[in-house]
């Protein structure tokens, strides 16, 4: 059966008066070339009408502008347009705005703050002047007559400038891709387009889990809502038992290790060694880094898994060390698959570190720093290089190096002076 | 040449530069805890706290100025990749 079979050119209402006006586009098989979509997606937006106007909120990728328009002539005519929405400017959702604009040029436009800038970059290549646009947040209402939207003030979901809008009266939410997910079925609503559970959390892995702190903020505004439907801007609009998801996103988002945790610091090792020069590096270092006190530490072999299983430790971790040979003039591949799988998680800010023995030439362990700079770690204590097998003084040093980071770790730095002249 | 001294606090480290110098040059070098992102004043990533001296920065340039507006900056703010030392003590902590 076609993915879209049934479903005409015409809106379909998703509550009294409002509607889906959305597109599908069941081919699409990357999204943004980090997701895979095996049966496309959709790009949902909707019209809320009110006794004193008509609002849209978001609109579709620019390919699919053609759908979008037919299905909102078929409930709404442009002039009756008072208010534009826009939760979320990515593309696939602002790709028809500079075109509705023209068509309904009296509408005024409603964003968050952070969104002001996106917008005037969006309408640069039209050469239209901006339209008349107002930033909103928390609390902040749009009264459509007997409808009142309410803004919810979400950033970072997964951009900036998101937020959400929430139908008061009806008890609507339009999430923008917060709850949303690349599944495309013409049926539109979760309890009829079947299982979708694979795509709801694949895209939460992928879009929100780098963000889960401002997931949870979200969610703290969100949870005291009365909540009918949700109706995100991806994927089945959530209408039986709407609340799952809501629970479902704060299970997600909670850190792992908040409870336990909390009285002490987490530094997770990986290592991998060809001859155990670098295994005994790691060792060395997890012994002085444990001799601090205050530090929880734990040593993983690369060569025991591949480098995404390891994602849920670095999002947890306080510090991360990572030790590697050096083979042709490089870091191992078990590394950096790790280092190149990290863009799921937030790093910014954790302690960072590397190690590793070398027989010739030993670039490892500065590529790594570079990496691990790249993701936003900071990487105060210089890695060690150790040539062959470690005598004792250089295992001494690998302890001095784990007892350094478990200071940085637990606050318990001498306070030291330099000279920027000495760091050159 | 005039020097300054800039306090790290995330990693009690204070260190003494000619004047002149950028925040970026020297946070990155100590391994400060302050992290960038396009390191041309537009992204906000490095955004820094001043909490002390800030009178010892060159006053930020009408780009700093707007994308601290922008990102709805705290007073006491900067970006590190832009703000330059021109001398004295200053601490600073990654915002």
């Amino acid at each position: 059966m076609p993915i879209a079979a049934g479903l005409t050119d015409r809106a379909v209402e998703i509550a009294p008066g409002v509607h889906w006006v959305g597109a599908l586009d069941p081919h699409l098989r990357s999204f943004d070339i980090i997701l895979k979509t095996a049966n496309g997606t959709s790009y949902n937006s909707y019209v809320v009408r009110g006794s004193n106007g008509v609002a849209v909120i978001d609109t579709v990728k620019e390919n699919f502008a053609d759908d979008f328009f037919r299905r909102l002539e078929s409930v709404a005519q442009y002039e009756e347009i008072t208010t534009i929405v826009l939760n979320h400017l990515e593309p696939d959702h602002s790709g028809a705005l500079p075109e509705l604009l023209k068509r309904a040029p009296q509408a005024r436009v409603y964003l968050s703050s952070r969104a002001q800038m996106m917008l005037k970059a969006l309408l640069k290549p039209s050469g239209e002047k901006p339209p008349e646009y107002i930033p909103v947040t928390t609390d902040d209402e749009v009264d459509l007559g007997g409808r009142t939207l309410r803004f919810l003030h979400t950033p970072y979901l997964h951009w900036p400038d998101t937020q959400c809008t929430y139908l008061v009266e009806d008890g609507l939410l339009f999430t923008g891709d917060v709850f949303g997910c690349h599944f495309c079925d013409a049926r539109l609503f979760n309890d009829t387009v079947g299982d979708f559970r694979f795509s709801f959390e694949y895209y939460y892995a992928h879009i929100m889990r780098p963000f889960r702190e401002y997931v949870l903020d979200a969610i703290a505004l969100i949870e005291p809502l009365v909540i009918n439907l949700i109706a995100p801007a991806h994927g089945p609009i959530l209408r039986h038992q709407p609340r799952d998801y809501v629970h479902r996103y704060r299970e997600l988002a909670t850190p792992r290790l908040f409870n336990e945790a909390k009285s002490e610091k987490t530094l997770v090792v990986f290592y991998i060694s060809a001859y155990g020069n670098t295994r005994r590096m790691a060792e060395a270092l997890a012994a002085g880094a444990e001799s601090i006190g205050g530090v929880r530490v734990s040593l993983y072999d690369l060569e025991g898994g591949e480098g995404g299983i390891f994602t849920d430790l670095v999002e947890e971790a306080d510090g991360l060390a990572f030790g590697s040979p050096t083979i042709n003039a490089d870091a191992v591949k078990p590394i950096w698959d790790l280092l190149s799988s990290l863009t799921t998680v937030n790093v910014k800010g954790k302690l960072g570190a590397a190690f590793g023995s070398y027989g010739w030439s030993g670039e490892a362990v500065r590529l790594i720093e570079d990496r691990l700079r790249g993701l936003k770690l900071r990487v105060p204590v210089e890695g060690l290089r150790i040539k062959l097998v470690p005598d004792a003084s250089e295992l001494e040093a690998c302890r001095s190096l784990g007892e350094q980071l478990a200071r940085h770790l637990t606050g318990r730095l001498e306070h030291r002076e330099i000279d920027l002249a000495a760091l050159a | 040449m005039p020097k300054a001294k800039v306090t790290f606090q995330d990693i009690g480290v204070s260190v003494t530069v000619p004047a002149g110098t950028r925040l970026i040059e020297v946070s990155e070098k100590v391994g400060a805890g302050i992290t960038y992102g396009c390191r041309e004043g537009e992204c906000c990533t490095c955004l820094t706290k001043v909490i002390s001296g800030g009178e010892n920065l060159a006053a930020p340039s009408v780009l700093e100025d707007q994308v601290l507006k922008d990102n709805m900056a705290p007073r006491g703010h900067r970006l590190a990749c832009q703000a330059q030392i021109i001398g004295g003590e200053i601490v600073v902590k990654p915002a």
